[in-house]
């Protein structure tokens, strides 16, 4: 494997999105992605998250692979990931409290957004080395951030058209992300390809 | 079971999962395996055996540990719990078939963070007693295979014109193939939803005389 470091930013950023191409942190994208202000709070605090993640688990791997521990390897990636969460939630707290509220319910559940558990196992699977699993986990969370706002944007303006009653609520927003993704198909090919 | 409201009978607690909280489409919960799976019949009823176990073996466990475990840490350990399933399943489907692992990859090891999963024990298994939480897992999980191989059928069907890998139509079928790439997995579902959303949408507002006599 020797995709160069701006292929994989391309790559993961546009052509295969976490979000949009690989479907992976849906449940914040279809949940927090109501309001543009949250979104992007959101978005950075998952980018963190992620980088974090990624570093770690770039650690562990080693670890785990170096002591023939290969079945601890996921649970491992999760202790991290939980733990990595709550440090980003003890420091809202402390510097943000307006945005610890705003965010909710969705800032624990970072937890389990697949996205950030996906960019641990991708970068392990792909065995990408220390910079390029860097550059994947930053890409990453810029992809979902942008997919995020994009959304966020996207639904903003929806709330001020007229809908039948029928199509309201998260099908609407599914069909939405589905014409988003139809629109980031364009980008296939870019980047880390085929 | 919140005290005060109406103990479900052992019936009901099945079905529960299955259709009036169907995880895939009332709740809305664990998507990203949903649509990232969904291509083909196969691969979603693969995945939503799979997620099957998880749920029934973390469901047991938190369940059986309910009064052992401290608040406190109680999310941490249901998800370590979640995961050593997850672990067991992943090597499982590597020793039954090569082929559905290779196609499944990293979604297998993901369904650790199944919203769904975690939910479950969240807000059943660590109320209830192993019997009534093993049932409304079932229910569950079998309520979110179902959702799993309606998506990817329909997926299938549309997108490669197969069914199981069998051609449904001549060979003269234009595959449409946008259903089987990532937007298709929006649009079904959106579809599902829909059509959920006019039956419940039916069902609430009564019908009208002017109505009654309208056959489409």
């Amino acid at each position: 494997m020797s995709e160069s470091l701006s292929q994989i930013f391309i790559g993961t950023l546009l052509a295969n999105n976490l979000v949009l191409a690989m479907f992976l942190g849906l449940c914040p994208f279809l949940g927090v992605s109501a309001r543009l202000n949250t979104a992007l709070p959101m978005g950075a605090a998952t980018t963190f998250v992620m980088l974090v993640a990624s570093l770690c688990a770039f650690g562990l791997n080693w670890l785990v692979t170096t002591f023939n521990l290969e079945f601890l390897r996921l649970i491992a990636y999760i202790v991290i990931i939980a733990s990595a969460v709550q440090l980003v939630e003890m420091v809202l707290k402390k510097y943000s409290p307006v945005l610890f509220r705003a965010l909710g319910i969705y800032l624990p559940l970072i937890t389990t957004n697949c996205a950030v558990l996906g960019v641990a196992l991708f970068q392990t699977a792909r065995d990408y080395d220390f910079l390029q699993s860097v550059t994947f986990a930053v890409a990453g969370g810029a992809g979902f951030t942008l997919a995020l706002l994009l959304m966020a944007g996207l639904r903003e303006r929806l709330n001020l058209a007229i809908v039948p009653n029928v199509v309201q609520g998260t099908a609407l927003s599914l069909m939405l992300a589905g014409l988003l993704s139809l629109a980031f198909m364009g980008f296939a090919g870019l980047g880390a390809g085929e | 079971m919140i005290p005060g409201q109406k103990q479900l009978s052992s019936l009901e607690e099945l079905l529960e999962g299955i259709w009036k909280q169907n995880p895939v489409f009332v709740m809305v919960l664990g998507m990203c395996p949903v649509l990232a799976v969904s291509v083909s019949a196969v691969n979603a009823l693969s995945m939503g055996l799979a997620t099957l176990f998880v749920l029934l073996g973390s469901t047991l466990l938190v369940s059986l540990l309910r009064n052992v475990v401290p608040r406190e840490v109680r999310i941490a350990t249901y998800i370590l719990i979640i995961a050593t399933f997850v672990t067991v399943v992943d090597y499982l489907i590597q020793a039954i078939s090569l082929a559905v692992y290779d196609a499944l990859g990293a979604f297998i090891q993901l369904i650790v963070v199944n919203c769904m999963i975690l939910g479950r024990a969240e807000a059943h298994a660590s109320k209830n007693p192993p019997g009534r939480a093993l049932l409304n897992a079932l229910g569950m999980g079998v309520g979110f295979a179902i959702g799993l191989f309606a998506i990817g059928a329909v997926r299938e069907i549309l997108g490669a014109g197969k069914l199981f890998g069998f051609a449904l139509f001549g060979p003269d079928f234009q595959p449409w193939v946008i259903m089987v790439l990532p937007p298709g997995g929006f649009f079904v579902l959106g579809a599902w939803l829909l059509l959920f959303n006019w039956l419940n949408s039916r069902k609430a507002t009564p019908v009208k005389p002017v109505e009654g006599h309208a056959h489409v």
